[in-house]
């Protein structure tokens, strides 16, 4: 699966126990209008975290948090391309 | 402040009036109590003690009781070590209560503290002449505080104020009480059953660092032990080794940590003839009450009835005033322990629920979910209530959106196979009873969970 996959995943598994309706997704939905609120984004990134062993956000270069699915999912994949070099 | 009305240890035990089958013993000794009105396991004159501040550190439970038979009246003060401090803990230690005297089994590493020390050694067997005691004083005792982090601190109590806490609920004419404990008897949830067992004519039956718990069930059982004490963490481990079967007590008692309604309902199911009763008490506050009718938290009449002992609740958390408080802590920089009007904030979050007061956890152990509070005793309280569930532990996990969330390690009862399923219901468990923030985020199955050598459950402090 890819990064884009395992992030849309996650988000709909996150929203689903959280009983949160999701917005249709897309690059450009800000976060915070996703459906998810701050709560369920803690959880996906922990869960992200354990599926991926990944966790860019709490990552000490990290400066510029992502306020779309599109940034969110792009930290995401430029941390996996980094995990991989 | 030495008080005219005091009795010591050896008077409290009163040997000469005890039978040969009234013994404390632990998995390799046996001694009668009564011998110790002759003969005592400290070697030299006791005269060389008196006045002395002493460290007494030794590897076994046994020499240590033995030992404050004989050294309570006579020396000034004398600290108690449990198993696990270590040698630089046992230095800044003897710093704080100016210790000039280690008494020592010889078997454990004890700090060098110079040459003007004077070491006495106690041993396994009551092999020397006790000489009669000129001039009585009262003993203050140091005990450390079951903290797991940091350097330990070490409280002041008497013998007066350890003391008369524990009721036996032995009626007359009943066969005399044989007490253990799950607990070290150097800690203070221990040396209250080990007092209360000393203080009446029955026999006491130390545990044993180095046993496995079926062992000392099992050794449990064959002497026959009437009243038990340990912590919650404690008794979840006897239920869980499947041995707590070899026991037959007629008194259960929990404390040391808040008891949750599953516990209590799985060792009233597992001891359906005893009282299953649990008690607040800390090392600090000393013991405050027990609560005997088989539910969690306490009556919320508790904090307006008279007697010695007063309660309050103030910022949420529990506040006791009693004459059994510690003194105070020692040491240069101790910090003062009863509050203005005597009472002792105990750091327990309490909640009122009703006309009960519900424990709902340590005020320091708190996490934080984006602001909100969680209090993990409380999410544990859940979690435990569901069948399939041991032990529990709920922590912080460090969060980047929201500072942390919850949680959950979860051990799962031998008869329990489907990890998947347990994990659904638990979080349908949770999502019914806790508000958003307190549901564990997850919850990971694992086969046992550490518990401190207080017998208390681990904990990560933020």
């Amino acid at each position: 699966m890819s990064i884009r996959d395992e992030v849309i995943a996650q988000m709909q598994r996150v929203a689903k126990q959280q009983s949160k309706r999701l917005a249709p997704l897309t690059d450009e939905t800000p976060l915070l209008e996703t459906g998810l609120d701050s709560l369920c984004l803690a959880i996906l990134v922990a869960s992200l975290d354990d599926e991926l062993g990944l966790d860019p956000l709490s990552s000490e270069t990290n400066t510029h948090f992502p306020s779309t699915v599109g940034e969110f999912i792009a930290v995401y994949e430029a941390a996996a391309a980094d995990a991989d070099v | 402040m030495p008080t005219s009305d005091f009795r010591t240890l050896i008077e409290i035990i009163g040997p000469r009036d005890r039978g040969p089958d009234s013994v404390i013993s632990d998995a390799g000794q046996r001694i009668a109590l009564r011998d110790l009105g002759e003969k005592t396991n400290l070697s030299g004159p006791v005269t060389n003690l008196r006045g002395r501040s002493v460290l007494l550190a030794t590897t076994d439970q046994l020499p240590t009781v033995l030992a404050l038979a004989h050294l309570d009246g006579v020396v000034r003060r004398v600290t108690i070590c449990p198993p696990d401090v270590s040698v630089p803990h046992l230095r800044d230690a003897s710093a704080d209560a100016e210790v000039d005297c280690i008494v020592t089994d010889g078997l454990r590493d004890i700090p060098d503290l110079g040459g003007a020390v004077a070491v006495v050694r106690c041993g396994m067997q009551l092999e020397h002449e006790v000489e009669p005691a000129a001039e009585l004083v009262e003993t203050e005792w140091l005990l450390f505080t079951s903290g797991t982090t940091g350097r330990p601190k070490l409280v002041q109590h008497s013998l007066m104020t350890l003391t008369g806490a524990v009721a036996d609920g032995v009626g007359a004419g009943e066969a005399p009480p044989v007490w253990s404990t799950f607990y070290d008897v150097r800690r203070y949830g221990g040396l209250q059953v080990l007092l209360r067992a000393l203080a009446g004519t029955g026999s006491m039956v130390l545990s044993d660092t180095a046993e496995g718990v079926s062992a000392f069930l099992r050794r449990v059982g064959e002497a026959g032990v009437t009243h038990i004490s340990g912590t919650p963490s404690h008794w979840r481990r006897a239920l869980m080794s499947g041995h707590a079967g070899s026991m037959s007590p007629r008194y259960v008692r929990l404390s040391g940590e808040a008891a949750d309604q599953a516990i209590l309902d799985a060792l009233q199911a597992a001891f359906p003839e005893a009282e299953v009763a649990h008690a607040f008490a800390s090392t600090e506050a000393g013991v405050a009450f027990d609560v005997r009718d088989g539910k969690a938290g306490f009556p919320a009449s508790l904090l307006s009835s008279a007697g010695r002992v007063s309660l309050a609740v103030e910022g949420g958390t529990l506040r006791i005033r009693s004459p059994r408080t510690a003194a105070r802590y020692v040491g240069a920089e101790a910090p003062a322990l009863p509050g203005r009007d005597g009472f002792i904030d105990t750091g327990d979050v309490v909640e009122k629920r009703g006309d009960r007061y519900i424990f709902v956890g340590r005020r320091h152990d708190i996490i934080n979910v984006g602001g909100l509070k969680v209090h993990p005793e409380r999410v544990e309280a859940v979690i435990n209530r569901h069948p399939a569930v041991s032990v529990s532990r709920v922590s912080a996990r460090a969060n980047p959106i929201t500072g942390a969330i919850v949680v959950a390690d979860v051990v799962l009862g031998p008869r329990e196979d489907d990890a998947v399923r347990a994990k659904a219901e638990l979080l349908a468990l949770c999502q019914n009873e806790l508000a958003r923030h307190e549901v564990p985020a997850s919850f990971r199955v694992v086969r046992s969970l550490p518990v401190a050598p207080s017998g208390k459950l681990l904990r990560q402090h933020a």
